[in-house]
Formats: C-alpha cells, sequence, structure tokens
C-alpha cells in the first residue's frame, strides 16, 4: 500500500487495521544471485539500488540482529558534503543530491531536513582550513560558506561567541544545504523498498563463514540459518567487517574504536540549526521531538563495546555548556555507544576486493550516515557491474597499496 | 486541617506546624515542611498538573518517584535559574516555590494542543513516516521543511530551555570505597549495616532526600519490634556513627561503568529557598568501588486499559506514599484496582484515614490471602475476577467501568462505579538498570514474569526487590547478605550476622508480570502504556502488523520507552503486550538496551568546573608575563598562550607585524619560543633509534651538531620536524612543533615499548623545562655574545646548525646556532626559573641594538619569506618530503625509517604530484586567500579539479609586495608560468615561482 496521506485518512477510518508488513520475514533461500551482509543503511541501500537500478532482484541482506540496528540507528544524523578532496566532494555531494528526493523516491518519509550544519573555527589554524573548505567547495559548484561570529550568532541565536570563552568562536563554515534525518526511518524506507522490489531481508541471521570455490572465488556463505550460495557477496558490516573478511583471509586496514552519542530530554524548539565543533568536540541538532542530540568523539583505545568512558560523555558536556550556557541546566537522558571502523585515512573503502565475486562498502568511521544513499547507490553498481562505479573507484582497498589516499582528516582535523 | 483541604489530620514526615506557600500556574497554594510539590499539590486536590507529549491530554500524578511519566513542571527562579522537565514528584517544597505546566497553550485546562487527541486517528504511531511528502505539485521537500516539519517541532518538545545562562556552579569528586551501596532502602540500609560492621569503607547513595525508601511509606508492621520508620532513622543514626561511611542522599546513582566506577549525581541546593550563590547546584560524584550493592528497588506498574490515564489514576503504592509519608489522600472516594496483595494494604491504609473505598477490584478469581482476608474483616467492598475496562471524567475520573473476564477472553460489562480516584497497581518490576548497565545478563522468570539479575559481569551484588526478593522480610534479609558478601569480597571477615524480625507486614511487592490488557472495544478509546509519549496498547499492535518484531524496533517505532522516565513503568508492559500480539514469549521479543543515566543528570553536572578559563588549562610561558606588559596580542595555538605580536602606540596588527619583521632582517628581534616541544632522548641506542624514527641520518651526527628532522608516520607523510641536536654520544635534544610535542612522544614511546624494545632508549618530555629565547637577525651575535660566557660563538666555533652549552646571562645554558628566519640566529635554552631574567637581559641589549621583540605571526612572514614549511600549514597530511623539497634529508643509505616503505609506492614516485612553490600576484598588493583554489583557467567550470592551493599567504614588507607559497600539481615543472586562483569575485592570475623569496643563497644564515 502506497504511504500517503489520503491513505492514511482512509485506514485512520478503519482503525488502522488494513497497513502491511512493512517487509517480509522470509526464510532463506538456498541460492541469490547477491548476496549483502549486513542490514545497515548502508547494506539495505545497496540492495535497494541493485533492484531498483540493475534489475538485480533476486538478492538476500543478512543480518545477525534486527536491521537498522547498528550504526545507522546510533549516530547523530548529520548530513552534508562540504568536503575538502574532490573524490570526497564527489561521493558526499551524489548521497546529499539523492537526499533531496530520497522521501518521495522510497515513498517513505525520511525527514531529510536541511537546516544548515554550520562548523565552528576556534583558532586561527581552523579559520584557515575552514577558509580552504570553502575555496575548493566553491570551485566543486558545492555550497559553503564563511560567516563572521556575529553571523554564526544570527544563525544560531543560542551560540556563545563571547571573546571571553577559552576558545572564542572565530567564525564558522556553513552549508545551507547540510542538514539532518531521521535514521531509523532511513533503514526501514530502504528495506520497505527493497523488499516490495523482491528482495529478501533475513534478520537473525549472522555470517559464520564465506565459502569459496577451488579458484578461490565466493560461492557463497555459511550462516547460523544455513548455507546460502551467491557468486557476489557485498560485506557492508561496519565495524565487524574485519571479522567478516578475515573469513576470507582477508585483513582490512580498519581498527574499530566505540563513539558516543546522547540526547537531552525534549524541550521546545531552541537550535535552529546544526553545529559541530570539531577542535573542542561537540556536534549538536535538535530533532523534531525536541531533544538535543549531541556526538562525542571516539574513545582513545580500539574496542567493540558498545558503550564509552564517562568521561568522554563529560568532555563533550563541557564544551557543549561552553558554547551553549543556556542549556547547561538541561539534562541528559539517554547516552549510548556504537563502533565505528576507522582506516588509515579515514575515508571509506568501497569496490572490489583480491577475492572474485566478494566486495566490500566499510570504513566509514565517524560519519557514515550522510553517505547512507549514495554510498549504497555507487556499491551498488559496482557489485552489478564487477568494477567500481566511477565515484566508488578512488575509494579502492588498492589506495593502502598505491599511496593514493584521501585524508579528510590530517586536512583538516575532521573526523566527521 | 493545614496546608490542603486532602491533607491528613496527622500522621506522615510532615511538618504541619510549618507552612510554605508556593504557586501553581499562577495559583497561591500551600503545603507543608517535608513535602515534595507532587504532595502538595495533591494535598490542595490538584491531581491535573500536566499534558502528554502528543496528544495533549490532562495528565495528573501517577507515581510518587523518580519513575514519573505525567507530572513535568518547570520551576522558576531567578535569571537563568530556570529549569524545565523536573518531576513534581522529585522537587522538593520550599517557600516561595513558583512551578508551571508545561506543553499547554493557553492553559493547563483548556489547552488547544487537545485538538491532537480528536484528530488521534490520523496519528497513530509511526504517522509521520507515511505523509508529509507531497504535495506532488509542489517541489520535494518544500511542504515538509516549509510547513509540516515547522509545525511539528512547535507541537513537540516539553519545556523550555532556560533564556539566559545558568549562573550556577556544579562541582565534581572521585572517590574510593570498598562498598557503594546504590539505594537506602530496607534492602540497601541493612546492606550498608552489615558492611560497615565489617569494617568496609561504605558510600550510601540514595535519590530521595529522605532515606529510607519503603520504609518510610508503611503503615504498620515492625521490625524487631520497632515501628519500620523509626527502624530507618536507628539505622541510619548507626551508620553515620561509622567513620568509614558517607551518605549520600539526594545522589542518583545513573550510571554503572566499567571496572567498577559508578557515576553520582548529587542534587545539594535545588531544594534550598536562598541557596549560596558561591557554593555548588549539584556535584558528579566518580566512584570506583571494590564491590557494590544494587538496591534500587522494585517500580509499580499501571495497569492497561481504556483511558487509564486520567488524571486521579495513580499507582496504588504512590497513593500509599502520599497518605503515610506525606499524609495526603488522593481523593474522597477511591476505587483500588490490581492482581495482587498490594492492593489490601492501600484500601485498608486509605479507609483508616476515612476515605470512601467504593470498591477493591482484584482480577484474580479466588484470591486466597491474608491481606483480603484483613480487608473483608474491615468489611471493604471487594470484587474478586474483575477488572477495569474503562474511565470517564474531564480533567479528572469520575467513574470507572468494570468487566468480568470471561472464559473465552471476552469481558463482560460489570456495571460502573462513580469515584474520584482510582489506584491501581500491576505489579512490581525490578529495578535492573544498574545491573544490566554493568553488563550483566539478565534472566526472564517466567512464573514472576520479570527480568531478574542473571549471570554478573563485574563485582556486584543486587539486593532486594531489584534481586528479586518479595516481601519486606526477604528484602531486608537479602540486603543483609549482600553487605556481608560485600565486605567479604573487599577482604574483610563475614563479621556478626544481625537477626531481623519482620512483623505485621501486608504490603506486598511481589513482581508479577501480569498484564491486565483486556482485548480493547473498537472506537476512540486509548489504552496508555507509555504515558508521557502517549504510546497506546493499539500502536504496539499497528508495529506488530507492521513487521517490527524486535522490540528494539518496536520502541523506536512507537516510541515506547523513549520518553524522560525511559520506560520505567511502560516497558514490562509494553513487552508483555506486544509478545502476547506476536503470539510470542516475553524473552523471545527481547528487551531493550538499560542505558545510563538510571534518571536525567544535568549537563552542568556532568561538565562540572569545566567552564571559563578552567574549560581547559592555559598554558604560558615563562615569559608570557613580559609579553603582556608589553601589550602584546596573543594568540591561542594548543592550550598554549603565544605572544602574536606587540602593538606599539596607534600600531594596527599589519603595521606591527610589518615592523617586526623589518626590524629582525634589518638588526635583530627577540622571540619567545618556548613551546616548542622539546624530548630529552638519551642512552647508548639513541641514535640508533632517531635514525629509525626520522628520515634523517642522525647516526653520522657529530656531538655538537645540529640537524633538521623530518617525522614521518606509517603511510609515507611529514606529520613533524623539528630541529634536533646531537649534545653528546648518547644524548639528543629533540624539538618538534608546538602542536605535536605531546603526540610525537606518544609516537616514540610506542615504537620503542612495542617495535624495539631492545633499544636502550629513554624519553622524557622536556618542553616544560627550558625557556627558548631566540635572537635573529644580523646583529644577533653582537646582542648575545657579551653575555655568554664559557663558549665561542664566533662563525667557526659555532657555525649554522650547531649547540653548545655556555652560561647566558649567568645561567647554565644549552645555546643553539639555528635560524627559522634565514638570519644569523641563536636560540638560548635556559631552566623555565631564569627564562624571564636571562629574556630580559637579552631583550634590553636588543632594544639597544636598534631590535624588538617579535610574535608568531612575523615569525610567520619571516619563515614563508624563506620558503620553511610550517607542518599544518604546508602539510596536511598528504604530502611527502620530496613535495615539499625536502627530499634531500632522507638518509639515502639507511636500512629503514618510520614511513620509508611507503615512499617507494606508486603514488608517492609519480611526477605530477602536488609540489611546494611561490606565487606571486601581479599587483604586488594582493593578497591570496589561505586556501585558495589554484586553477590554470581563469574561469573554471563548475567541477574543475584545482591544481592545488595556496597554502600560506602574507604580505611582506620586506620586499615590498604580497608572497604566497602553494602546494601545485607538478609546481616545480612550472616555473615562471601563469596561473589562476579563482576567487568570488573573479580570478587572480599569479606567477608560479620558488619558495625561497628572500636570500634565496642563503648567505645571511652564515658568517
Amino acid at each position: 500500500m502506497q504511504y500517503s496521506f489520503l491513505n492514511l485518512v482512509r485506514q485512520g477510518l478503519s482503525g488502522h487495521q488494513d497497513w502491511p508488513a512493512q517487509w517480509r520475514s522470509p526464510e532463506p533461500k538456498t541460492a541469490y544471485d547477491v548476496v549483502v551482509v549486513g542490514a545497515g543503511g548502508h547494506g539495505l541501500a545497496t540492495a535497494y539500488y541493485l533492484a531498483k537500478e540493475h534489475g538485480i532482484t533476486n538478492v538476500a541482506v543478512l543480518e545477525k540482529g534486527w536491521l537498522g540496528g547498528g550504526n545507522t540507528g546510533r549516530n547523530t544524523t548529520i548530513i552534508r558534503s562540504n568536503y575538502l578532496w574532490e573524490e570526497s566532494e564527489a561521493i558526499y555531494e551524489h548521497a546529499l543530491r539523492l537526499w533531496e528526493t530520497l522521501s518521495r523516491e522510497l515513498n517513505y518519509n525520511v525527514m531529510y531536513s536541511p537546516r544548515g550544519v554550520m562548523m565552528l573555527a576556534h583558532n586561527v589554524h581552523d579559520v584557515q582550513v575552514f577558509k580552504r573548505h570553502v575555496h575548493a567547495n566553491r570551485l566543486a559548484g558545492i555550497d559553503n560558506e564563511w560567516l563572521s561570529p556575529e553571523e554564526a550568532k544570527a544563525f544560531c541565536p543560542p551560540l556563545n561567541i563571547s571573546r571571553q570563552l577559552r576558545y572564542p568562536v572565530l567564525g564558522g563554515a556553513l552549508q545551507r544545504r547540510g542538514g539532518v534525518a531521521r535514521h531509523d526511518a532511513v533503514a526501514w524506507g530502504y528495506a520497505r523498498g527493497a523488499d516490495r522490489l523482491g528482495v529478501d531481508i533475513i534478520q537473525n541471521c549472522e555470517v559464520t563463514g564465506i565459502r569459496r570455490d577451488i579458484n578461490g572465488a565466493v560461492e557463497g556463505v555459511e550462516t547460523t540459518r544455513g548455507t546460502i550460495k551467491a557468486k557476489k557477496v557485498g560485506v557492508v558490516a561496519a565495524g565487524h567487517t574485519s571479522v567478516l573478511m578475515a573469513m576470507a583471509s582477508l585483513r582490512m586496514p580498519i581498527e574499530s574504536f566505540p563513539l558516543q552519542a546522547l540526547v537531552s530530554e525534549p524541550i521546545k524548539p531552541v537550535l535552529p540549526c546544526v553545529v559541530m565543533s570539531n577542535s573542542i568536540h561537540a556536534y549538536i541538532s535538535q530533532s523534531d521531538k525536541g531533544e538535543l542530540v549531541i556526538g562525542a568523539g571516539t574513545d582513545v583505545y580500539t574496542s567493540y563495546s558498545q558503550t564509552g568512558g564517562l568521561h568522554i560523555t563529560t568532555h563533550t558536556l563541557e564544551a557543549i555548556a561552553e558554547l551553549f550556557p543556556t542549556f547547561r541546566r538541561l539534562r541528559m537522558m539517554r547516552n549510548w555507544g556504537g563502533i565505528v571502523d576507522v582506516t588509515p585515512d579515514r575515508s571509506p573503502i568501497i569496490g572490489t576486493t583480491p577475492v572474485p565475486g566478494l566486495f566490500v562498502n566499510c570504513g566509514w568511521g565517524t560519519g557514515g550516515f550522510k553517505a547512507t544513499p549514495g554510498s549504497g547507490h555507487v556499491f551498488a553498481a559496482t557489485i552489478a557491474r564487477g568494477e567500481p562505479h566511477p565515484i566508488a573507484a578512488p575509494f579502492s582497498l588498492e589506495r593502502f597499496v598505491t599511496g593514493r589516499l584521501i585524508d579528510e582528516a590530517a586536512a583538516a582535523a575532521v573526523a566527521h | 486541617m493545614s496546608a490542603g483541604a486532602f491533607r491528613t489530620a496527622t500522621g506522615g514526615r510532615i511538618d504541619r506546624t510549618h507552612t510554605l506557600r508556593f504557586t501553581f500556574d499562577g495559583r497561591p497554594l500551600q503545603g507543608c515542611a517535608g513535602d515534595t510539590l507532587a504532595s502538595a499539590l495533591l494535598a490542595n486536590g490538584r491531581h491535573l498538573v500536566g499534558r502528554s507529549f502528543k496528544y495533549h491530554r490532562p495528565r495528573g500524578i501517577v507515581t510518587s518517584g523518580s519513575e514519573e511519566p505525567n507530572a513535568l513542571v518547570t520551576v522558576v527562579r531567578d535569571g537563568g535559574r530556570t529549569t524545565p522537565n523536573l518531576r513534581a514528584t522529585q522537587v522538593e517544597l520550599y517557600d516561595g516555590l513558583t512551578a508551571i505546566s508545561q506543553n499547554r497553550w493557553p492553559s493547563l485546562t483548556r489547552d488547544l494542543g487537545a485538538i491532537n487527541d480528536k484528530l488521534s486517528l490520523m496519528f497513530p504511531a509511526g504517522f509521520y513516516y507515511k505523509t508529509f511528502m507531497g504535495p506532488r505539485f509542489l517541489p520535494e521537500n518544500w511542504a515538509w521543511t516549509k510547513v509540516f516539519e515547522p509545525a511539528i517541532r512547535r507541537a513537540a518538545g516539553l519545556g523550555r530551555a532556560p533564556t539566559s545562562a545558568d549562573p550556577d556552579r556544579y562541582a565534581s569528586r572521585y572517590a574510593h570505597c570498598d562498598v557503594l551501596v546504590a539505594g537506602a532502602g530496607p534492602a540497601g540500609l541493612a546492606a550498608a549495616l552489615a558492611a560497615a560492621e565489617a569494617g568496609a569503607r561504605v558510600i550510601v547513595a540514595d535519590e530521595q532526600s529522605e532515606m529510607g525508601g519503603s520504609l518510610l511509606s508503611a503503615s504498620r508492621g515492625a521490625i524487631n519490634g520497632v515501628p519500620t520508620a523509626q527502624c530507618a532513622a536507628d539505622a541510619l543514626a548507626q551508620l553515620a556513627g561509622h567513620a568509614r561511611v558517607r551518605l549520600l542522599p539526594r545522589t542518583t546513582v545513573f550510571g554503572y561503568f566499567a571496572q567498577n566506577m559508578a557515576g553520582l549525581a548529587e542534587r545539594i541546593s535545588d531544594h534550598d529557598p536562598s541557596p549560596d550563590p558561591e557554593g555548588p547546584r549539584e556535584r558528579l560524584w566518580q566512584v570506583r568501588a571494590r564491590h557494590v550493592v544494587i538496591a534500587t528497588g522494585a517500580i509499580e506498574r499501571p495497569l492497561v486499559f481504556s483511558n487509564n490515564d486520567r488524571p486521579g489514576i495513580m499507582l496504588a503504592g504512590a497513593a500509599l506514599t502520599y497518605l503515610n509519608r506525606y499524609g495526603v489522600t488522593p481523593g474522597q472516594r477511591a476505587v483500588i484496582a490490581g492482581s495482587h496483595d498490594g492492593i489490601y494494604a492501600a484500601a485498608l491504609d486509605l479507609a483508616g484515614v476515612g476515605v470512601e473505598v467504593a470498591a477493591v477490584l482484584d482480577t484474580r478469581a479466588d484470591p486466597q490471602s491474608a491481606a483480603m482476608a484483613a480487608a473483608l474483616d474491615a468489611g471493604l467492598p471487594i470484587r474478586t475476577g474483575t477488572c477495569i475496562v474503562g474511565s470517564r471524567g474531564h480533567l479528572r475520573v469520575s467513574e470507572i467501568m468494570i468487566g468480568a473476564p470471561m472464559a473465552d477472553g471476552s469481558i463482560r460489562d460489570a456495571g460502573r462505579i462513580p469515584c474520584d480516584c482510582l489506584l491501581m497497581s500491576g505489579g512490581w518490576t525490578p529495578s535492573v538498570h544498574l545491573f544490566s548497565q554493568s553488563r550483566g545478563k539478565l534472566r526472564f522468570d517466567a512464573a514472576a514474569g520479570v527480568f531478574l539479575p542473571g549471570v554478573s559481569a563485574q563485582s556486584e551484588t543486587s539486593a532486594g526487590a531489584c534481586g528479586g526478593a518479595s516481601g519486606l522480610a526477604a528484602v531486608i534479609e537479602s540486603g543483609a547478605a549482600a553487605g556481608r558478601t560485600a565486605a567479604q569480597a573487599c577482604g574483610f571477615g563475614l563479621g556478626r550476622a544481625r537477626a531481623y524480625r519482620v512483623e505485621g507486614i501486608l504490603e506486598a511487592t511481589e513482581a508479577t508480570g501480569h498484564v491486565n490488557a483486556p482485548r480493547l472495544p473498537q472506537g476512540m478509546a486509548k489504552a496508555f502504556v507509555d504515558f508521557q509519549n502517549d504510546v497506546t496498547s493499539r500502536d504496539l499492535e499497528l508495529a506488530a502488523r507492521e513487521g517490527f518484531r524486535s522490540i528494539e524496533h518496536i520502541k523506536r517505532y512507537t516510541t515506547t520507552g523513549m520518553a524522560t522516565d525511559q520506560g520505567k513503568t511502560s516497558n514490562m508492559n509494553a513487552l508483555a503486550l506486544v509478545s502476547g500480539t506476536l503470539n510470542t514469549t516475553v524473552p523471545d521479543v527481547g528487551l531493550t538496551t538499560f542505558r545510563q543515566p538510571y534518571t536525567p543528570v544535568t549537563f552542568g553536572t556532568l561538565a562540572g568546573m569545566a567552564r571559563g578559563d578552567l574549560f581547559d588549562p592555559i598554558r604560558r610561558t615563562s615569559i608570557d608575563g613580559w609579553a603582556q606588559g608589553k601589550g602584546a596580542a596573543f594568540e591561542d595555538v594548543g592550550t598554549w598562550k603565544r605572544a602574536w605580536y606587540f602593538p606599539r602606540a596607534k600600531e594596527d596588527m599589519h603595521a606591527a607585524v610589518a615592523r617586526e619583521c623589518r626590524t629582525v632582517r634589518a638588526a635583530v628581534g627577540v622571540f619567545d619560543a618556548s613551546t616548542l616541544g622539546k624530548i630529552e632522548v638519551v642512552g647508548p641506542d639513541a641514535a640508533e633509534f632517531l635514525e629509525r624514527m626520522y628520515v634523517n641520518a642522525f647516526k653520522a651526527l657529530k656531538p655538537g651538531r645540529c640537524r633538521y628532522g623530518i617525522l614521518l608516520n606509517e603511510a609515507g607523510f611529514v606529520i613533524d620536524d623539528g630541529v634536533i641536536a646531537r649534545l653528546a654520544q648518547d644524548r639528543f635534544h629533540v624539538t618538534t612543533t608546538t602542536g605535536g610535542a605531546a603526540s610525537v612522544l606518544n609516537m616514540m614511546e610506542d615504537y620503542l615499548q612495542t617495535e624495539w624494545p631492545d633499544l636502550q632508549v629513554w624519553l622524557t618530555s622536556t618542553t616544560e623545562q627550558w625557556a627558548v629565547i631566540a635572537v635573529q637577525g644580523p646583529r644577533a651575535r653582537d646582542v648575545i655574545a657579551p653575555l655568554v660566557d664559557g663558549a665561542d660563538v664566533g662563525g667557526e666555533a659555532l657555525p649554522h646548525m650547531s649547540v653548545c652549552e655556555a652560561k647566558v646571562a649567568g645561567v647554565p645554558a644549552r645555546l643553539f646556532r639555528v635560524s627559522f628566519t634565514g638570519e644569523l640566529g641563536f636560540e638560548i635554552n635556559v631552566p623555565v626559573g631564569a627564562g624571564r631574567s636571562v629574556w630580559e637581559a637579552v631583550a634590553a641589549r636588543v632594544e639597544d641594538a636598534g631590535g624588538c621583540a617579535y610574535g608568531t605571526e612575523a615569525m610567520h612572514v619571516l619563515r614563508a619569506e624563506k620558503g620553511y614549511i610550517i607542518v599544518g600549514q604546508e602539510t596536511d597530511g598528504t604530502v611527502i618530503p620530496e613535495d615539499l623539497g625536502l627530499g634531500w634529508a632522507i638518509g639515502k643509505s639507511k636500512a629503514d625509517f618510520v614511513g620509508r616503505r611507503s615512499l617507494v609506492r606508486p603514488d608517492m614516485i609519480r611526477t605530477d604530484r602536488k609540489q611546494l612553490v611561490g606565487l606571486l600576484t601581479r599587483g604586488r598588493d594582493v593578497l591570496l586567500d589561505d586556501g585558495a583554489q589554484v586553477t590554470s583557467v581563469a574561469a573554471p567550470a563548475k567541477g574543475t579539479a584545482a591544481l592545488g592551493h595556496v597554502t600560506s599567504s602574507y604580505h611582506s614588507s620586506v620586499l615590498g609586495k604580497s608572497i604566497a607559497l602553494a602546494l601545485v600539481r607538478g609546481g616545480r615543472g612550472l616555473m615562471g608560468q601563469r596561473l589562476h586562483v579563482p576567487m568570488p569575485k573573479g580570478a587572480v592570475e599569479v606567477e608560479v615561482v620558488s619558495p625561497v623569496f628572500y636570500d634565496p643563497k642563503g648567505e645571511k644564515l652564515n658568517g
């Protein structure tokens, strides 16, 4: 059934008894054309575009827990494309353009809200770095503008721009098209969309092995629900990608860290945009429900534990309370962690692997949510064609061999 | 009766002689000392205190504790001290308290938002995912972002954020103890006493203002012959007498972290009408305990039936607390309903103070219990096998509808009962939050229908109701046992076991999972599961119908359990309903993760004292005071404050920097370089170690000589640089960038300890030990020579890139002959304690020689004129030494160094990599932007790849023109060519030149 205002009214009159399941819960078949491992936003988007754009509908998405339960449902939902390097600009802008039409594309309101993402500069180096971004983005045709402290305050009234701050706000880079979206809706929208096109989404099905033929090529996966054959397997498992790829004897250049986020109790609208401060580690926006959504930094040590240290939380709130002193009496309602997969150059890995038929999409670190549609779109093309989509090509696993790295973090001290 | 018509004549723990005035929504009311805002409102007959989140339904007080979902208020205080979303059940009353209700307009009784309730058929769970995408004739997202989303945002949210900055202070403390007891009810007090008597250091934290928990709410019963409330007082007095016990009332254990670390939030002054402005409002405790006793009790569950949310409908246990602790009755005619013995105690107590008990409804067909027998003896109207199917009333319950469950699952109408309050109990849910946060595994007790602590992950014990104990005797017994176990776990003896004899108790706190959720008739009626977020049983059914199976999905889709109470009263009901709908078991549906904090914690408490200058420590050099005295402007570099420039009268930054640069080039300047990172590398293998870390050849470096060192990461990219001096065969003085001081030391230690543990090398950070005074300029030697004792500073004895030890101005010093300006230069390192005096001696001579002090900005310009790089400016994590024209520094015969292997990768040996060049603009005064892009054409099409970017750009007063450094693709092959730098107002044409603008032959360095 189409989602629409009219159907909502019709269903309302009959007690909402006839809404169909948003996706089926099928038993896995013995074989598929493509198996996608991981039903997060990226994996589900991959399956959706495989079916939608490449006509490959005999696809299974395998998920060891519940779909959208990893980083898709744990992040602070920031969307922007004002990256520095051309390769990054290309993929994040590709994603942003898909965000702009995603709700209608999926017939699922993902609540994409381009309320503006403002990144604050606190020292001369920040200013230089952000202005470099503004110049680079202008050349690429991506909106990003420099704001004075007063302009930043006008855009975001609760912001403290006092010169007396320990690290005063010296300005900010604003991408007006940047914003947020409802993370769960993205997973559910892609899941429903893929399911409607015939994709089997199989939850509670953990991959325990990758089967290969005598030539080394992939021929399927072992799972807790039996063997599933497929000539093409795409692994999209974020922090656990290293574990899965090890099943095909591949070592991934990934380290996994806990990353925390928290929300306040809901309050009436007070923060109109997204504010990021990389140099003092604070990321904040306000959800439609009224909660302040706050992102913290990663723990210092690698871990698979989905909780982080209290000192990371307190450090983040120190920064929030300084930048927004009127928020100091508000209260943290919920605090959680996710596992982020970080590559040596903080950029993702999308593409083929030395194992024929095995594809990988991982390494999105702390900033993968914003790329979800673009990532799925180019990864689907890569799997379908067996060769990297042009936008994905620079993000090959091979770049760690050739040295052609795409290091946003070092360039900007920005990891988000 | 004092302070309210619903106040009992006697009883309770409030002080009837001490009347407190307060206002609620502007109406003046009175309460008693010892009241909470909730008990005071109830004493005045006020049940209606708030509006729900989505449907704006009128809501009353449901609980008496921190689990309250409905009674959220804003407490108004003077400027910046107003706090939204406080639970009235936790707000202690004080004289003059001003509270206002939330999420209603224009008033609590007439709220226009209640239209949502009338339209609720349009607003089932997740309705927003299904609409607001059109209309089609408008551009994508237009209506969503311009109309629908703003409307949703305005309707959502609860209270309002304060509009001025919070003036209050927040404190923080760290503490260690043997045993931390979370919760000071009967189990917690027994545990604390047992642990303290065994000799353990104990911290007891309880979220309420008065410790004692349920002991304070009981009207009957005794322990060892002493009434329960008196027992609590006795236990507290004994604990207070132990020197090794710390009691923390008003303190919530909100989080249980790794290695038995607990986060505690202590509320210090909010209950005070005029708090000490210098004292803290709240305090964060980070407690490391050897063992934790979790004694957090259990939370009562509401019943789920149609319109179960009207004001006047309250949990039975809460009503008992209001009656026995605060001397407040919930109404005049009460119905009490539930499925366990607790309802009889409530009924008896209410009847005892003259409340008319209209009915006691027990869903059980044949309960057979002592409690019921007592109620029958008292003549209370008991109806067994009866449940509630609905309620009526406007802003307050006035009537309930009852029914009789039949064998076929249907419910037969059993009439109506007029009442002004309904006290319900759906059983008790053990508070396993902290246990779950500790990563312990929960187990489902199918008989009781609750989750209980299973396998522990850390050193803790759950005691009392949260551990599954039922009834006061068992609760106390498990508490005492837990206390002794805890002490033993900390190495103390078992100690003497106290005997507790409990008598005369009727209250039952059995945990039971039975959920009173009859099939609801079709129509408008809503049976609420999550009160605050307005999640009904139908919403849960809808989610299940739409394919959501995991409780995590159902939670996110319906928002059940996501309100400010975090599902404390709703989660088990939701689970039971969903498992019923899906025809499966509760454990199969799963349990959402319990996340910290247990109850919301103030941002200010978590941020603590880290505000203003204490946000991050400010590091200042020993010379900083001198610079301040000279009126220097400062810039933040990492945590350091560095003198940026020294403006003289009427000079702006530009003029000051230009003068400082000219002075250095023409005469001499003095510069505070103390912030440079410094690492003393010592040991027989020191040279070998540096040889492996840096690209340069250090084994060949002779003592007394310096070398410019470049440090790469494993990927081959430049991450730090600095001058490294060999003082002796086994001793090096390594300098790093200011920002790299800590990270370079970490990296060195990492390699030393994990890769080359065989090397005998010791690393010591000496950044804070040396003050560094740079003297640069043609007269530098003239300036310092008379101050130096014990060394020849002549060009032959101390050539460029050499070091010696000498006395400078009478102070032992390491004297470097180095230059970051391209001029003859020295850097005098003296112990930091002597930094200021040596600086003053040097600065006086500099001034006499026609020189001046210069700041970091002039330093930047001077080095840029020479084409010297700054790591982080000319490099960005993608630059190798060859790109910078520094390939010469790499020791060609070296076997290995960090990053060496990466330098031979295909991309590193390409000839068209971005290379450091100089750029000159046509107009001598046209200044390029830092970070501006470089292209081959003046008007690049959108999406044109840049050739590179401007890394540094300055106006050079010495050269009389603007200069810029840039990284440009194949730049060294483009010398003399014209390129373009597109700017918003058109491109600027530039000429590619050598990056060395000043003294290209380097003649000034020598001599």
